[in-house]
Order: structure tokens, then sequence, then C-alpha cells
């Protein structure tokens, strides 16, 4: 038995072709065609988990793979979550390109799982679900006055100069010399180094051009980066702690009381902890030039316990943040409060303390402590064929490598389970061709990969009109015309 | 899917990784590849290769599932350029293809070989500094070209942060923070 199809495809003697449904119209009439040896996989996200996942089915066996992202848009964090100035560090995307063009990868935008299709509905037409759909949500601090505004989490800000749809009406009001970033890891330096950087360095990257017209207009000259513990518990790798010592026209204003006793615990260091310490410790010394405009420095030891208003209560005018001292050394050092307080006049508030994973479909398990779908190695509590990968299994922190091997990991749980016959592979299932069908019922249309590179090809086009690598549209709707035309 | 398909996928995959890598080198400054008495930029590695008289010499990559993968190559190619153009099967390597904004081509030396090789960058270390099972004689692939005298060096493809060996309040201490 074979595809009896018009269109030119290789048909393969021992196993049947199945091209893209997109290409092959007389495909999506014929049904229940995969053979007992093609599993189907959905995977739930087209962020690095789910192209990461994908990657490592597709390389073995003949799983056929389709990827659902509630955006038109694929890449998730690698296009909202890298500064723009990071451009290396978005080559994945090349990678990701190959997977989602692999001939049994197809990619699904524009479907809201949860919403537009349910869990249990994805799991009637696949063989096994992998959820890579990461933290679209964020840890809050938890005070008064959070809700001023003047007050971003850092996952917002991120998303408005990186162009994230829901962002892009976020309209930060940047006319305040000072900022306080609260949170030391690798996003809050990010957001530092974009607030203080020159625009000559931004202005030819992919940062939207309203984020960049903001930042050119800025008034803000001075960044606290603001962390519970000390130098020696600060959460930021030393790329980008370098990249904001050598910043220009901008000095660092660090506070030396902070680092008494550094210098004598350096020599029992391991080696990354000791550079990076050894590079802050240098910053303190140093100083920087006194003719800087710009300066950047942080504070340890303090946590935030209220946000100030000014006198008509309007807006933030400042942060009140109270002393710690640190209980324990090294990586598991606590922050105890001493009593001491300490306000900090700024205009702009940054909360960079994580990010976090939501429940997107009520038959999925869901851990509100940790904020994970509870799992076990990748395999969903409780729940077979459902599986996970990416921060939605073991939380919002790591590179995008520590997110490549977790995802790999996943992959090969998924793929002994396969050949362990845990999934019944010999019930046909319909996979995309069935759930494609469904949205249409429901008024849901989805974008191709091919369709994505129409608004790719749009983007650079807008760009390079600009100087810049490309203009991202912000607009969904504007995005989903140019996909459909 | 079949053999032949497989290649020409991470045929392409290589030539988009090498594109990407001659588009970045053009926009980053990255050490030069020292290669006998010239020195030659990774951007133009590849064009003038063919104008220069190269040496083929053999390296073995230990893997991680402890197979051994003997390759020829030219002198004057990073390890990540042998990895890439021999579609060597080691899972996940050089993800940012060569632009020193990952560790994933960490590779670990012999230490009488790692002491030949030239000097390290304080951009590598930085992000050696974050690739896991960190050793004494470790370095990135996309940082060292082949010469002659390391003809026959034994590279260890070291293990990966992995969730079955590793529990999550563990790694949480040694992994590196969001990028």
């Amino acid at each position: 038995p074979g595809l009896h199809c018009k269109r030119p495809w290789n048909i393969l003697r021992e196993r049947t072709f199945f091209p893209p449904a997109e290409l092959c119209p007389a495909y999506s009439r014929v049904r229940g065609l995969s053979s007992s040896s093609s599993p189907r996989v959905c995977i739930v996200g087209g962020g690095p988990a789910g192209f990461y996942t994908a990657q490592q089915l597709l390389k073995v066996g003949n799983a056929a793979v389709d990827i659902y992202e509630r955006l038109p848009v694929p890449f998730g964090l690698v296009r909202f979550g890298v500064a723009p100035d990071h451009p290396e560090v978005k080559n994945v995307i090349n990678t990701f390109t190959q997977t989602a063009q692999h001939e049994r990868c197809s990619f699904h935008g524009n479907v809201n799982v949860g919403k537009d299709v349910t869990i249990d509905e994805l799991r009637q037409a696949y063989h096994a679900v992998v959820l890579s759909y990461g933290a679209e949500g964020n840890r809050s601090m938890g005070i008064p006055g959070e809700d001023l505004p003047g007050v971003f989490s850092a996952k917002d800000f991120v998303g408005w100069y990186n162009g994230l749809p829901s962002n892009k009406e976020l309209h930060p009001d940047l006319s305040f010399e000072t900022a306080v970033i609260l949170g030391q890891g690798n996003v809050a330096l990010d957001v530092a180094r974009i607030l203080l950087a020159p625009v000559e360095m931004l202005k030819e990257t992919d940062i939207t051009q309203n984020a960049l017209e903001a930042l050119a207009g800025s008034k803000v000259r001075r960044v606290l980066i603001v962390g519970r513990r000390g130098p020696l518990q600060i959460a930021c790798t030393i790329k980008e702690l370098r990249e904001m010592v050598n910043l220009p026209n901008t000095r660092a204003d660090m506070l030396p009381a902070d680092f008494e006793g550094i210098a004598e615990a350096l020599k029992d260091l391991p080696r990354p902890r000791k550079r990076l310490t050894e590079l802050m410790m240098k910053a303190v010394k140093e100083g920087g030039d006194d003719k800087a405009e710009k300066c950047c420095g942080f504070r340890f030891f303090r946590s935030p316990v209220e946000v100030l208003a000014g006198a008509d209560g309007k807006r933030a005018t400042g942060i009140r943040l109270a002393l710690n001292k640190l209980e324990g050394s090294g990586e598991s050092a606590r922050a105890e409060v001493t009593g001491q307080l300490e306000d900090v006049d700024c205009g702009l508030i940054i909360s960079s303390i994580g990010y976090k994973s939501i429940p997107i479909d009520p038959a999925v398990p869901f851990d509100p402590r940790r904020a994970i779908v509870p799992n076990e190695m990748g395999r969903v509590q409780d729940t077979a064929g459902l599986y996970c990968s990416g921060w939605v299994k073991r939380g919002p922190t790591g590179v995008i490598a520590t997110t490549m091997n977790d995802s790999f990991d996943t992959a090969h749980v998924l793929i002994q389970d396969m050949e362990a016959g845990k999934l019944d592979l010999s019930v046909n299932k319909p996979g995309a061709q069935a759930i494609t069908a469904l949205l249409q019922t429901r008024g849901v249309r989805t974008v191709l990969f091919s369709q994505w590179e129409k608004i790719n090809a749009e983007e650079e086009k807008r760009g390079k009109s600009q100087g810049k690598a490309r203009e991202k549209l912000l607009d969904v709707d504007e995005m989903l015309k140019i996909a459909w035309s | 899917m079949s053999a032949c398909a497989l290649r020409v996928f991470l045929q392409r995959a290589a030539v988009t990784r090498k594109a990407a890598q001659q588009t970045f080198s053009q926009t980053r400054a990255f050490p030069q590849c020292v290669t006998g008495s010239y020195t030659h930029s990774k951007g133009i590695n590849t064009l003038t290769n063919s104008l220069r008289a190269e040496e083929k010499v053999t390296v073995h990559f230990l893997n991680r599932d402890g197979k051994r993968i003997s390759v020829k190559a030219l002198t004057g190619e990073s390890l990540l350029d042998i990895v890439v153009n021999n579609d060597l099967d080691i899972d996940g390597f050089g993800a940012c293809e060569g632009t020193l904004a990952c560790s994933t081509c960490h590779l670990i030396f012999e230490e009488a070989v790692y002491k030949k090789l030239g000097p390290i960058s304080d951009e590598e270390m930085d992000m050696l500094d974050l690739a896991y099972g960190l050793t004494d004689t470790s370095r990135l692939g996309c940082q060292v070209c082949l010469r002659k005298d390391l003809d026959g060096m034994i590279l260890r493809v070291p293990d990966v942060i992995s969730d079955a060996r590793v529990d999550s309040e563990k790694e949480s201490s040694t992994a590196p923070p969001k990028v």
C-alpha cells in the first residue's frame, strides 16, 4: 500500500512517504494512513526546548513530529529573550530552521494550546505529547507598591525591547536619572546594559525601533543592580559582567563595604567563581573614568520591602530596601534580616527575580509551589504518553545549552518508552491532519513554517532599509496578514 | 530516515552553519588560527584554504558513548569545523556555531597536547567557565586549530548535564544562570 498522489513525491518501497500536508492537498482527504512503524509526536511550544526535543526525536527512528506554537512566529526566548546585542547567541535559529524544514517535521503557529485545542484532544491525535511551553509568567516581589506605574518585571521590559507583541504598549518612562533593578542574574545585567549602552551600539541590532527611540531620549544615567546576598552569591556570569565593566562612558558605582572579607575567600573558590569575583573586585578598586556620564553598580545584602510613591501617590519615586546579613557561605548562604532599612530615590524599578511557568490545561498535573509540571526524568507524573522538556520541566534557569541537553534527555526517554512498548504504536494516530481540521471548525487557522518565512523576509527587508538586522513586526494581526498573503 | 537523506540534512545544516560562521566572523574579532608560519582569520579560512599547502592530520574523538571516531582533517581547521565537516555524531556540539556564545564544543585534551596549544583568550575562558565537567585540560573546540604537531591527538567529548544523573536541587547550585 502506498500514497497515491499526483505530485511527484518519492515513494519508498518499504515505507510510505508523508509529504507535509500543506503541499499535498489530496493528502488531507486521505485518512488513517500511518503505518504502525511511524509514531506521531506532538510538541507544545516552539522555543528552544520544543525544537531541540524535535531534533532529537527526528534523528532516531522514523517519528513524525509536529510543533505547535501560540504566536505566529517561532523560536520563543531566542527571539524574545536574548539581548539584541547578543546576535551570536541567536545562531541556534539556523539549526531550528533545519529541524522545521525536515520532511518529518511540521510547525504550526497561531495555535493556543489550552484554549484553541486541549491537551486531551492532542493526546488523542498523537502517540505522545511533549510539553515545552516554557515560563510566560514572572515571580512577583510581593511588596506594597509593586503595581505602581514605573515598576516593571524584567520579563516585560525585555519583551518590550525585543518586540514581544503583548509588551508593545509598555511605554516605560525613561525620564528619571536612576533605575533600580532587583535581581543580579544575566537578565538583570542585560536590562542594565540596554539601559546604559550608547545608542550607536544598539542601532544596527534587531532591537525594536520604538525601544531604540525611547532609549535615545532616555534620561537614565545611573543603574543599581540589587541582590539579597553577597558578591560570592551573584548569579550573573562573567561574560555579561565584563560587558558591563567595558561599557563606554560608564563608570562602576560599587560599595567597598559590600566586599569586606571577599579577598580572603578568593583562594578557595573554583575557577569560574574566582574569575567572576576578581573582575568585580577590579571594578571596585579601579572605579572607572570619572568623566563618564553614566554609572552602574551592584548593591548587595539588600531586599526590596516597599515601592515608595511620590506625594501624589500616583507613581513610583523610590524603593525601600532592607539590609541583610549572610548566614552560611557559598552557594547555599542565606540572607537574614537585620532590621535596618535604606531608601533609594529612583523612577524606574525593574524586578528581575525569575520567570515562572503557568498551568495551561486543567488535565495536566501542575506543581504550584515549584511552578513546574511534576515529572520523573521528563515523564509527566501519572500521565502515560505525556512528557515535558525545558523550563516547564525543570524551572526557569539555565542557558540555551542547558535546555538543549534537557530536551535531548526527554527525547531519549520518549524513544526508550516507544521501544519498550509503553506507547501503543499499533494504533493509528491522525496527527496534524486531524488537529488542523479541528482548529478550522473553531475558526483557527495555523501558520506554517514557510509562512513564517514570509514574516521573516518582511522583517529583514524592513530592517535593511533602516540599517538594522531586522525590524520585528509587533502586531500579531499584521504577522498573520503577511503569513497568509 | 535513509542514510542518504540524513547526510543531506546534516550537510545542509553544516553549510548553513558555515555561512553563519562566516557572516559573524565579519562582525566580531576572532582569535586567529595559527598554521605553520602564517596566520589567517577564521572568516577567510575556507576561502583561502585552497591556496595554501594544507596537510592532513589524524584526530581521534572519544565520544560520550565510549566509541572512538577517527578522522583525517586539514591543518588550519578548527576542531568545530572538523566535527561539522565530517558530520560526526556528537549531540549538540557547536550550538552557537563558533562565535564564543556557548560552551557546547567543550573538549578535553591529553595533558601533553594541552600544553602545546596556543594561548587562551579571556573571551574563551569566560565561556569555558560555564562548561559542565570543566577540567584543567579543557578547551573550546571552536578556538583550537589543527596543526601538524597535533597529529594523532585524542580528544575526549565530555559528558553533559543530564537530568537522569543530577537532581534538580544540586544542579541549581552548579548550573549557570540564564542567558
